[in-house]
């Protein structure tokens, strides 16, 4: 079998990895942000020697970068120019009239992409049904090309009100533009975006227009790179939603690839529960300087439209740009290894956004750093050999470790340096279940009954805590955890998913209508498709967007994926009120129901996986030490024998409290929890019922 | 107590926070209101079985803090804790024992623990229509501004009250929109209460009285040492309302005390004939978060955390309207009130204080149709707001906000979700040039709204405008801020009246031109890089920028 290659370009490393009949190779090397290709191009190299694999052998390439995220994050993108409707150029800046932060006075709004010097109006005007109400001054259009080129303009975004339900003037102002101008790259909201609310429309596509030159200059360097390098396979691009789409629709939409090192991080997740057959899964993956969450729900992420990027209120909701695209919806809050705990004038432990980062990194790393993080707290616990610790590459000093404890919480408390500690990791792991939990109450969905997958460094070490505080009673902790996003890569279909606003209400469905646009949507997806698929089969599958009406948020519902009768718009209706009810308990009577948009997503079917099969016990390994630890429930100090995962064969179970410890992390498992190695070399923590 | 319980406790409190914000999104999520789903005016917390307030979501605006906070004593009073049983929800939109106006229901809900009761769930939401005269000022008592509803179960073990549902469906211009945000309220509520529960378990706690105290006691320290650290003394100010009849002075003398600051509004203006008087649980809501803001802004709102803030509302004041005063519009003089007490502490703590901004958040309720236009009526029926706003004041260190809600806690609406639920055109919302207030940091820009009838047909507007006679003012040398301005977009640029319900004529629209905030600090020491960007941005006009900022 031929090999496939997955790169994940993150903010320190790029991470590698190859697969060939099985087999994985994996390999960690520098971002070079000057040049990213570079960092690239070394790492395939790298892999490529260790695998002893021809690079002409590959012959699958898929990739994921930070770069549009760091480009939006840290303002580096291309001089943008909006053009939008006549009396409506400070959308970008008006945004939803909001303070995110109810008490801060001294609040820091985020700047839009665009000047207002460069948001150009010109006078037309459509209704909501998409009527001309003012035609486009056409010379108005082209009177903007020279003060663009003046102004070195190099992208440009068109949004014009309503134009997600008539594209026709914003089509007509490009048409015209590229006459006068060809090489300006333009991005319409129509296609950019094709959704209702102007504010979030317009920032996602001055957002992608922002990116579009650097992300179309660096693919064709990759490109060129990865020929001369001798890799000729197709090269394809993960996106925030979880596929894979071709290089030319990446240059085209590149805003769509934002997310997604974190969305490989949940399709991982998602193959390792359909692995297990897992179908209500919450996907936990901790690093040092943030955690994410994500529901994974039947073996797919849950897929979300509303993203924020580059937020400057410390993680806080509202403070990012908008952006509407499809995203593996997750939560991401400042809660890390790396993260700092202090007291508040409250005498409350906060743990976190701040992070020590990598240098000086937590006080333990004895690098300087004086200020408590998270892998000070687990130290002074106990949790840690400070010999042993990232496999033992990192030698940890525990007396720095207790000393900031003492000085930053320890003190002000009243508390010993270890009980400190405790404090600190009970905190960060009660935020961390809190965020998971008003993420599901926000998604509509419970948490209840799930399994956690942990991943990350940090993942297996607070898993078991965070599960027994949502009420979770299994945790997953599957192998390859470190490089789990690139893993992700391997496993993510060619996909593509395609939204669009049709207002309907149940009363007068007009099947007729729905049925004309999902064919057209079904066709457009299809076609992005085709191009990478390579006749591999595909799957199409088809939601509404539905609420009550007056209802402000949706809910999804699936819709057969074929031409809709009358007969299906009645039981969509109850399919609706079914889902209704499981979330908050009572149907609302006597309320119609209105759909807002529907989705289309076309993508290559994933190879079947059979369900991993039991295997017989085996008997456990010996310890290999003991350590001392510090429990955060009952805060008692115990031995907790110490296992080498590497001597754990399938079948084998050891009893909680213990630490299974490997070189890239360590498994916690917790008093009244038992780890088993099920057939797959995954450790699976149950926890007896109280 | 061990070390262990000290910690536990804290979890508890981060817990109990986590809880109210899962009520409130709850709320979001289930709610019909454009008020609540997209403008978050709402609140929502968790109560001991005193009624007192141990946590507030974060989401939410400031006007329910305090109010919400009291309403829950006056549900006890009628229902004691002891009476109540399972799957009782408790409503009323009183404004005297809720939040301040007959558009606001508060619902309140015991959460029960092994069939004892052990605390009680409270929320607030804005709904779109009440009946009656609709949200505005014309009322001239409370009984012509819609229905009004005592304090009743709107559901009894479960078992919804029909009779109330009833009354309530055919009392509102959106009856299916209010029978569903009740259901929304109570579903928050019980929301909250499970998760309650379930922290209860968690810890075995038998109730949760241990924790409110310590909670309590937190706070209050806490809020003590803040106040501790502001001079002592005792500062006057006041700020004019352009009003309804007449203009509106309100005054206010605030002592800074070692341990407390208290607020007299002696001298402030008397009752208003129409509704823009306010009542004083909403006085002290405001009143409160504008002192907060700037003293204390990192403490969360609890019963102990407010308690420090003591407000003396002489009888027959704007600030202390009695019952059946009218009360619809109580925020556009109650909003006033953060930059009233900031011009108190201007005077002890000038580095910490904006100057004054926008503030009234300029609504316009939109009717159309036959309850404007009788038979002769060219569009379908509609009853629409949006929640908009002018610039905020000018902060030390940093320009003021353009067009953003302060102090209300509301987002607005896309205009072209509004355009989707009623047939009107914004024909403009943008920003408002050379409406800032000048100073070396600037306020925010305010913006200019047109909006039209679909076929520019007939419709009206309620107004509560605010800040036309009586612009923002700057401090410390900055100038004042754009006054507000409400007319029609005709040729001879027609004047409306600021508030109360007038017709835009068939072929006109509504013109609005809202206020920017005032300005900090002498405009000549204004960063000329700044100001050099405001004009190549349009904002600030070359000729403005020369006399006022002395560029160029």
């Amino acid at each position: 079998m031929t090999a496939r290659l997955a790169v994940d370009i993150g903010g320190t490393f790029t991470d590698l990895a190859l697969e060939r009949d099985g087999q994985r190779w994996t390999t960690k090397v520098l971002t070079t942000p000057k040049a990213p290709e570079e960092g690239v191009l070394d790492g395939v190299r790298q892999v490529l020697a260790t695998a002893g694999i021809a690079a002409s052998e590959v012959s699958l390439l898929i990739h994921g970068t930070t770069l549009a995220t760091n480009a939006l994050i840290e303002r580096k993108g291309a001089k943008t120019a909006l053009l939008t409707t006549e009396g409506f150029r400070d959308v970008l800046a008006l945004a939803n009239e909001a303070r995110y932060d109810q008490y801060d006075l001294n609040i820091e709004l985020p700047q839009p992409l665009v000047p207002r010097r460069w948001r150009l109006t010109v006078p037309e005007r459509l209704d909501n049904e998409g009527r001309v109400l003012l035609p486009l001054d056409e010379a108005a259009v082209r009177a903007q090309v020279g003060f663009m080129r003046e102004e070195g303009i190099q992208a440009l975004a068109i949004g014009f009100l309503h134009a997600f339900v008539n594209p026709v003037h914003e089509r007509r102002a490009a048409e015209i533009l590229r006459e006068a101008w060809p090489e300006l790259p333009i991005s319409l909201s129509s296609e950019v975006s094709p959704e209702m609310r102007e504010w979030e429309r317009f920032s996602t596509t001055a957002a992608n227009a922002y990116v579009q030159p650097l992300m179309a200059s660096y693919l064709g360097r990759l490109k060129i790179g990865l020929r001369e390098a001798g890799l000729g396979c197709p090269l394809f691009l993960m996106l925030s939603g979880g596929g894979l789409t071709t290089i030319e629709t990446a240059a085209r939409f590149p805003i769509r690839l934002v997310e997604s090192g974190p969305a490989g991080g949940a399709i991982f997740s998602a193959f390792v529960a359909k692995q297990r057959g897992l179908d209500k899964v919450l996907s936990f993956d901790m690093g040092g300087t943030t955690a994410k969450v994500c529901l994974i729900d039947d073996y797919a992420p849950q897929a979300s439209r509303t993203f924020e990027v580059a937020r400057v209120g410390r993680f806080k909701k509202g403070s990012g740009l908008p952006l509407r695209i499809p995203v593996i919806e997750m939560v991401e809050i400042g809660a890390g290894g790396g993260s700092i705990a202090q007291v508040d004038s409250l005498g409350r432990i906060q743990v976190g956004p701040e992070s020590a980062g990598a240098d000086p990194g937590p006080a333990c790393y004895g690098r300087g750093g004086t200020k408590p993080a998270v892998t000070d707290a687990n130290l002074a616990l106990g949790r840690y050999e400070p010999t042993l610790f990232a496999g033992g590459s990192l030698t940890l000093h525990p007396a720095p470790a207790l000393a900031a404890l003492d000085a930053h919480v320890g003190e002000a408390l009243g508390l010993a340096p270890e009980m400190a500690a405790l404090g600190v990791i009970e905190m960060v792991d009660e935020n961390m279940a809190n965020a998971a939990r008003v993420h599901a109450i926000e998604s509509g969905k419970g948490y209840g009954g799930r399994t956690v997958i942990a991943f990350g460094g940090g993942g297996p070490v607070h898993g078991y805590r965070v599960a027994e505080k949502i009420g979770v009673t299994r945790v997953l902790v599957p192998s390859g955890a470190g490089v789990g996003s690139a893993i992700g890569f391997l496993r993510a279909p060619v996909a593509y998913e395609v939204v669009k606003s049709l207002y309907q209400r149940f009363a007068t469905f007009d099947v007729k209508a729905v049925n004309a646009l999902l064919a057209a949507m079904s066709a457009e997806a299809s076609a992005v498709v085709a191009e990478g698929a390579f006749d591999a089969p595909t799957g199409e599958t088809r939601i509404a967007y539905m609420r009550y009406v007056g209802q402000g948020h949706e809910i999804a519902v699936a819709l057969p994926a074929r031409a809709l009768t009358e007969a299906d718009v009645k039981a969509i209706r109850a399919a609706y009120d079914a889902e209704y009810t499981r979330f908050y308990d009572r149907p609302v009577p006597g309320s119609d129901v209105e759909v807002l948009s529907f989705a289309v997503t076309v993508a290559t079917r994933v190879a079947d996986v059979s369900p991993a099969e039991d295997v017989l016990a085996q008997p456990s390994p010996a310890p290999i030490r003991t350590q001392q630890v510090r429990d955060t429930r009952t805060g008692e100090v115990a031995p907790w024998s110490v296992y080498d995962r590497a001597q754990m064969a399938p079948g084998a179970s050891v009893a909680g409290p213990c630490i299974v410890a490997e070189a890239e992390t360590s498994t916690l498992v917790g008093p009244g929890w038992t780890c088993r190695v099920d057939g797959l070399g995954y450790l699976e923590l149950t926890q007896e019922s109280r | 107590m061990d070390a262990l319980a000290k910690i536990q406790r804290q979890i508890q409190w981060n817990r109990l926070i986590a809880v109210v914000e899962e009520q409130a999104q709850t709320m979001i999520r289930t709610a019909f209101s454009t008020t609540v789903r997209e403008a978050g005016d709402l609140s929502a917390g968790i109560f001991d079985l005193e009624g007192r307030m141990l946590a507030q979501a974060v989401t939410g605006t400031p006007g329910h803090v305090n109010s919400m906070m009291e309403s829950v004593g006056h549900f006890l009073q009628k229902f004691p804790a002891a009476t109540m049983k399972p799957g009782d929800h408790y409503i009323t939109n009183d404004p005297w024992l809720g939040t301040g106006h007959l558009h606001d229901l508060t619902v309140v809900t015991p959460a029960f623990r092994n069939g004892k009761i052990v605390g009680l769930f409270a929320n607030t939401a804005h709904i779109i229509d009440i009946g009656g005269l609709g949200m505005g000022p014309e009322g001239r008592s409370v009984f012509e501004e819609g229905l009004y509803i005592p304090i009743v179960k709107c559901f009894e073990e479960g078992r919804a009250n029909e009779t109330f549902f009833d009354f309530l469906r055919v009392g509102s211009r959106t009856p299916v929109e209010l029978e569903g945000d009740v259901y929304s309220l109570c579903a928050c509520n019980d929301a909250g209460a499970k998760r309650l529960v379930e922290m209860m378990d968690e810890f075995a706690m038998d109730s949760i009285d241990d924790l409110a105290a310590y909670i309590f006691d937190s706070s209050l320290t806490a809020t003590i040492a803040e106040i501790a650290k502001l001079p002592r003394g005792t500062h006057a100010a006041e700020i004019r309302s352009d009003g309804y009849e007449a203009p509106v002075t309100l005054k206010a003398s605030m002592r800074i005390l070692d341990d407390a600051i208290e607020v007299d509004f002696a001298g402030t203006s008397g009752l208003s004939g129409r509704g823009i008087n306010v009542p004083p649980a909403y006085c002290r809501a405001y009143a409160c978060f504008g002192i907060k803001c700037v003293v204390a802004p990192e403490i969360p709102n609890n019963w102990a955390s407010l308690a420090p803030f003591r407000m003396v509302i002489p009888a027959g004041c704007i600030l202390n309207a009695p019952r059946p005063y009218p009360v619809s519009v109580r925020h556009v003089v109650g909003q006033l009130l953060p930059d009233l007490m900031m011009g108190c502490l201007h005077q002890a703590v000038p580095e910490r204080v904006n100057a004054e901004g926008s503030s009234c958040l300029w609504n316009p309720p939109l009717r159309g149709g036959a309850q404007v236009s009788g038979q002769e009526s060219e569009v379908e029926d509609f009853e629409i707001i949006t929640f908009n706003s002018g610039g905020t004041g000018a902060r030390p260190g940093k320009d003021g906000l353009d067009g953003t809600a302060f102090p209300s806690g509301v987002r607005t609406m896309p205009v072209e979700a509004t355009e989707n639920v009623a047939p009107v055109i914004f024909w403009q919302k943008q920003l408002r040039p050379d409406s800032a207030g000048p100073g070396r940091t600037r306020g925010g820009f305010g913006q200019v709204m047109e909006i039209g009838a679909k076929n520019d047909a007939e419709f009206a507007v309620n107004a509560i405008f605010d800040r036309v006679a009586n612009p923002p003012k700057g401090r410390d040398g900055g100038g004042e801020g754009a006054p507000g301005w409400v007319g029609l977009n005709d040729a001879n640029g027609t004047v409306l009246r600021t508030k109360g319900f007038q017709v835009i004529p068939k072929g006109k629209r509504l013109l609005l031109k809202l206020p920017g905030g005032g300005g900090l600090g002498d405009p000549k020491a204004r960063d000329p890089a700044l100001v050099a960007r405001d004009v190549a941005d349009g904002l600030v006009s070359p000729e403005a920028a020369k006399r006022i900022y002395g560029a160029g």
